[in-house]
């Protein structure tokens, strides 16, 4: 065996040229297919990391109409939408895995958020209930929290986050100044952020769709003068934390089905759902892989088309080595002899092309990286994979040339001069 | 006895013509004998040898090797034959090119699944007997024709066989070469080893104890002359 791997290196060594031209199929195969899925593997995991990643494991319950969430600023309050109790709030925290439950209110207010001249577009006012900021892991980075007293006293007073704080206030300092939200004035008190910090990445179009929302500044408020700004009686939020990230879709239809079970809307349409991040991830993702899995498929002809290239050129040297094979077999060489020694070389031949084509994978892969900015992530068991595919390719289609060598008559190899 | 062929014949068909090359040979020789085999160009040396070597199956008749009945055996059966019981050697020597001495005079062993390292040493005792142990890492076009056909009789010695079959060993070589091949086999032969030859070559031939003549696929042997050349050559 190991006199075979030897002899096989040196056959390959011995005609340099040819056998990387032989290899060059599989090469391109395997590069492609390593690039391929680094790309892909790098988009998944970049898909997963922008809607889960800031692991903080919270999952938003909130009303929806259909498809879209139930949108306050045009629909009015709804009917039949009982405000969720302490009780309904106890329930959902006994669910399985559940660490804390809050309730908050939230409205994308254009044009209602000001300071002085300045406006927030499009940003989201919050109305938190307490345990809000526990519940979503937020820290205090400036000033102070609310407190117990802000919410009895229904005090003006409202957190911003950094990004509203830099829309409204570039750069000034905005401890003590005053925020309006549709024309009532508000004190800032403190800026919060996430304990975890995290920026998406974005790299096109669809992704800033997909995560701008994110990135769109808050403004919170004690939810006890919600109604100061807005209306009585909104429909609330339900914001809940899990112990891990695999639990969020449970607990969120768990969640979502509780408070749906109070509802009495006379609208099947209205109803509360949990905004399933991983399964957005696995969605964002499937759409990639039915496209890629098409690119995987080209590439797994040009691996056949390939292996077939191994064939040929093993045929010939076949042919070309009759003499050799005539020789070894009156030497006392066993058919088995001849065909390991001829699968061995279409093995190590199409083993060293497929190695080639991981390394070329690769520094494809990087360099498709660099230039259109995607993130890759080269996958180890894709590589040694490859590795062993290749290695079958060769095993398959050496076996061909070599039942033809072990087959030889070695009179007739010897009589060839 | 070593080899004993009883009416032998063997046919080849060629475009539905049948051509018949070997014609009832009948060939026994005892173990420790030195025979060369002389005829013309075509008339069935090679086709013998082969038949003799088991590479070959003829069309007809009886040969027992050592006292087996090789043409019962199966093709796996004749490989290991051809392993353990025969050495070959070739007019045209048959080293593999990008092989040194010492590896070309390995391979039956590898063949025969001998480790590595008495591989090399049983190698270069074959290379000593030979005396090219010198010349062990050499490469084929390194060495001169006779020593390439030195080496391969070590390749052919080296797993000890019974018989030395040789198809003109001496056919591709200058005089001085050819008659340094012929000590060599005198001196294997001294040792035990049972020679068949094939030679064109009159002056060849006359190394052997014994000379047979094929011609036209017919064998006969030659009688009386054989002492007499034996003492010209001392
Ligand atoms: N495969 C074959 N098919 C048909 N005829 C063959 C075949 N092999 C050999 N022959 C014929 O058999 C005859 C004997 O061939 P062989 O090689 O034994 O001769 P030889 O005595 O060794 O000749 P030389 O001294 O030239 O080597 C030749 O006429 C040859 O044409
Ligand atoms: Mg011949």
């Amino acid at each position: 065996m190991f006199e075979n791997i030897r002899l096989s290196f040196k056959g390959i060594w011995s005609h340099k040229m040819r056998s990387f031209l032989t290899m060059l199929g599989i090469i391109i195969g395997i590069a492609a297919i390593i690039a391929i899925v680094s790309t892909i593997q790098g988009t998944n995991e970049q898909i997963k990391e922008n809607l889960i990643g800031s692991g903080d494991n919270t999952v938003e319950i909130a009303l929806y109409q259909g498809d879209w969430t139930y949108e306050m600023g045009y629909e009015g309050v709804p009917a039949g939408v009982p405000v969720i109790t302490p009780e309904i709030l106890k329930q959902v925290k006994e669910i399985k895995n559940v660490d804390n439950a809050s309730l908050y209110l939230s409205r994308q207010d254009y044009g209602g958020v000001y300071h002085l001249n300045t406006a927030l577009s499009g940003g989201y006012v919050i109305g938190a209930d307490e345990n809000y900021f526990d519940t979503c892991n937020f820290i205090i980075k400036k000033g102070r929290g609310f407190t117990e007293k802000d919410y009895k006293d229904f005090r003006k007073v409202a957190l911003l986050d950094k990004e509203s704080a830099d829309a409204l206030f570039q750069g000034e300092d905005p401890l003590g100044k005053t925020v309006e939200i549709r024309r009532e004035p508000f004190v800032v008190i403190g800026v919060v952020a996430k304990s975890k910090q995290f920026e998406p990445v974005i790299n096109t179009m669809e992704d800033y769709y997909t995560y701008s929302q994110d990135s769109a500044g808050k403004v919170y408020v004690p939810d006890t003068v919600w109604p100061i700004i807005y209306q009585f009686d909104e429909p609330q939020n339900l914001v809940i934390k899990v112990a891990s990230t695999d639990d969020m879709t449970n607990a969120g239809k768990e969640g979502a089905n509780i408070l749906n079970s109070y509802l009495n809307t006379g609208d099947d349409t209205i109803k509360y759902k949990a905004e399933d991040l991983l399964e957005q991830a696995r969605q964002i993702q499937e759409l990639g892989k039915s496209t890629n899995s098409m690119l995987i498929w080209i590439a797994g002809i040009s691996l056949i088309v390939g292996g077939i290239g191994v064939m040929n050129i093993m045929l010939v040297s076949v042919t070309e080595r009759t003499q050799e094979i005539g020789l070894k077999k009156a030497i006392g060489a066993r058919r088995s002899n001849i065909l390991g020694q001829f699968l061995t070389e279409a093995a190590v031949l199409t083993s060293m092309g497929g190695i080639l084509g991981v390394v070329s994978g690769i520094v494809l892969a990087e360099i498709i990286s660099k230039v259109s900015e995607m993130p890759v992530a080269i996958s180890v068991p894709a590589a040694i994979g490859s590795v062993i595919f290749s290695m079958l390719i060769g095993i398959v289609f050496g076996m061909l040339p070599s039942y033809k060598a072990a087959n030889l008559n070695p009179i007739e190899a010897l009589r060839r001069e | 006895m070593i080899l004993d062929l009883r009416n032998i014949f063997k046919d080849y068909n060629q475009d539905k013509l049948v051509v018949p090359v070997l014609k009832d040979i009948t060939l026994q020789v005892e173990e420790g004998e030195y025979v060369a085999i002389m005829g013309p160009s075509g008339s069935g040396k090679t086709t013998l040898m082969n038949i003799i070597g088991c590479l070959d199956r003829p069309t007809s008749g009886e040969f027992l090797l050592a006292g087996t009945d090789v043409l019962a055996l199966k093709d796996k059966e004749l490989s290991n034959v051809r392993l353990n019981s025969i050495g070959f050697v070739f007019q045209s020597f048959h080293l593999m090119p990008r092989e040194s001495a010492l590896e070309n005079v390995s391979l039956p062993l590898s063949y025969a699944g001998v480790r590595k390292k008495e591989r090399r040493e049983r190698a270069l005792k074959a290379l000593g007997r030979v005396g090219l142990e010198e010349r062990a890492t050499f490469m084929p076009t390194q060495l001169s024709g006779g020593q390439k056909q030195r080496v391969a009789i070590a390749r052919a010695m080296v797993n000890n066989p019974k018989i030395l079959l040789a198809d003109e060993p001496t056919g591709a070589l200058d005089s001085k070469s050819g008659a340094q091949i012929m000590e060599l086999f005198q001196k294997l032969n001294e040792e035990g080893v049972t020679i068949v030859m094939i030679t064109h070559d009159k002056k060849i031939a006359d190394h052997a104890k014994q000379v047979y003549h094929i011609i036209d696929g017919e064998i006969s042997r030659e009688t009386g002359e054989e002492a007499h050349h034996e003492e010209e050559k001392d």
